[in-house]
């Protein structure tokens, strides 16, 4: 393995020669963006449409709007990525003007939001019937039961997973470079078109996107502690 | 709770707004805008490839010759070859250059500038190895090219008189090295310049046989029916070998790569 004799070598004209290190930083950046980006709006649509689903369960009125969230769900989860990304890129968003750094956070923003209706729908549902039961015959309404008993058990369960989402999405944000956006694992790409060395650049990326996972599930893990401290036993 | 949840919504939803207005500028509708969009697939030294994080390369140097002729602002978008090709079909982009081959195949789906360039396609093979004589001997040997370039064109083409035993076609030309050094392909057909800059790279693992397959023309590619920006990118491209601007970005490009 010749590679490893070279490692400093390698690593000198991956990151140090023509200041590459800056590119691999703006790479990460990107990145970080797009993940951001995503994991927010997929925020606000799954949580729209994991409210009129759960609502839609004992409202017939709702059950139209509950067939379409459904209908998306599936969509969404029923076809890679990927082919969403190109779809959106080549066809549906391709008039609009955005950049293609706002094209890949939309699409992963929808992406994202399937699976994060999921993730609410499963942490409101997680709560014991029997509590809105008790809020109904206290007389309080559904919606004032969902805000001032069921959402505040139910987050507690939903924010960690969103947290997951937010690092799903980091790692699976790495085909943008596709649509001509410069993230993490492009630049890794094109450093190995200019120095013709495949392996340093992609190792390199790599150890960042590891670093980076890494550190936010630590991060996660003392969040949820600090949330289970209300709790009891 | 409740506030930290409005919190996140509002977050999200002012995000949402903010990107869905602020980004207006980075238009790939190019009209309007004053700029001049430019396709291209940036792993092609030294026709254009990366340097300081920006896409700078033969290419590059005459396209912004042409943007300042035109008055308007060059803009690259660096994709994959074939999407490359797309986008200027399509008219994503005004035009597509990354040292495209003037084939028969493509002038139907696009038109191209006059020839600013030509180039030899050319065999690289491992060090030592003089199986290649001829191109008929390529029938026995498992090919790597890049998807869309013209050996891709050529030898995937079932109606071409010589038929390799495997055609292997890669995104990118330092994955067909690797894999030419691995063993994984006997080959890889590519035009001259750039296969000088990959042998180069790989310290005589690597060379080019002494074979000559073909040689073609580079040129633009430009959506079909648009002749005002063909006629205005080729008085252009007519000026620069006029005064041998190409020749002299040529060798600087060549240079930096080596």
């Amino acid at each position: 393995m010749s590679w490893f004799s070279n490692i400093f070598d390698s690593l000198y004209q991956t990151l140090i020669t023509d200041n590459r290190y800056q590119f691999i930083l703006s790479g990460l950046g990107v990145t970080l963006q797009i993940a951001l980006f995503s994991v927010l709006i997929g925020i606000v649509i799954g949580a729209l449409v994991a409210i009129i689903k759960v609502s839609a369960i004992g409202n017939h009125k709702l059950k139209p709007l509950s067939w379409l969230c459904n209908l998306y769900i599936s969509v969404i989860r029923g076809t890679p990525v990927y082919v969403q990304m190109l779809i959106m890129y080549t066809l549906i968003l391709a008039d609009t003007g955005l950049n293609e750094l706002v094209i890949g956070s939309i699409t992963f923003g929808l992406n994202s939001g399937a699976y994060v209706a999921e993730i609410i729908r499963a942490g409101i549902m997680s709560i014991d019937k029997g509590q809105m039961e008790a809020g109904r015959s206290l007389g309080l309404n559904y919606v004032s039961v969902m805000k001032s008993i069921i959402l505040p058990q139910a987050i507690k369960n939903i924010l960690p997973a969103l947290g997951n989402e937010f690092i799903v999405l980091i790692k699976e944000t790495s085909i943008v470079g596709t649509i001509t956006v410069y993230d993490l694992t492009k630049t890794a790409e094109r450093i190995s078109s200019v120095t013709l060395d495949l392996y340093t650049p992609l190792l390199v990326v790599a150890a960042i996107y590891l670093i980076i996972v890494l550190g936010l599930t630590k991060l996660l893990n003392i969040f949820e502690r600090r949330l289970a401290r209300s709790d009891r036993g | 709770m409740k506030k930290l949840l409005s919190c996140i919504l509002a977050a999200a939803l002012s995000v949402t707004l903010f990107t869905s207005c602020g980004n207006q500028d980075a238009s790939t509708n190019s009209d309007s805008k004053g700029q001049l969009v430019m396709a291209t697939e940036a792993g092609f030294a030294p026709y254009e490839y990366i340097e300081g994080g920006k896409v700078v390369g033969i290419d590059v140097d005459i396209a912004n010759e042409i943007a300042k002729e035109m008055g308007k602002e060059l803009v690259i978008k660096d994709m994959d070859f074939t999407n490359a090709l797309a986008a200027a079909q399509n008219g994503k982009a005004d035009f597509a250059a990354a040292g495209i081959s003037i084939t028969p195949e493509r002038l139907e789906t696009m038109d191209f500038t006059i020839e600013y360039a030509t180039s030899k396609q050319v065999v690289v093979v491992k060090s030592g190895d003089n199986s290649v004589t001829s191109e008929e001997s390529l029938s026995e040997k498992v090919i790597g090219v890049q998807a869309g370039t013209t050996g891709d064109l050529v030898y995937g083409d079932k109606e071409n008189p010589v038929q390799p035993k495997e055609l292997k076609s890669y995104k990118k030309y330092s994955l067909a090295a690797d894999d030419l050094k691995k063993g994984r392909i006997d080959c890889i057909v590519m035009d001259e310049l750039p296969a000088k800059l990959l042998v180069e790279a790989n310290g005589g693992e690597l060379e080019i046989s002494n074979t000559e397959l073909f040689t073609d023309a580079y040129g633009f590619a430009i959506k079909k029916g648009n002749t005002e920006l063909q006629q205005a990118m080729n008085k252009v491209l007519q000026r620069l070998m006029d005064e041998g601007k190409i020749e002299e970005f040529t060798e600087k490009h060549v240079k930096a790569s080596l």
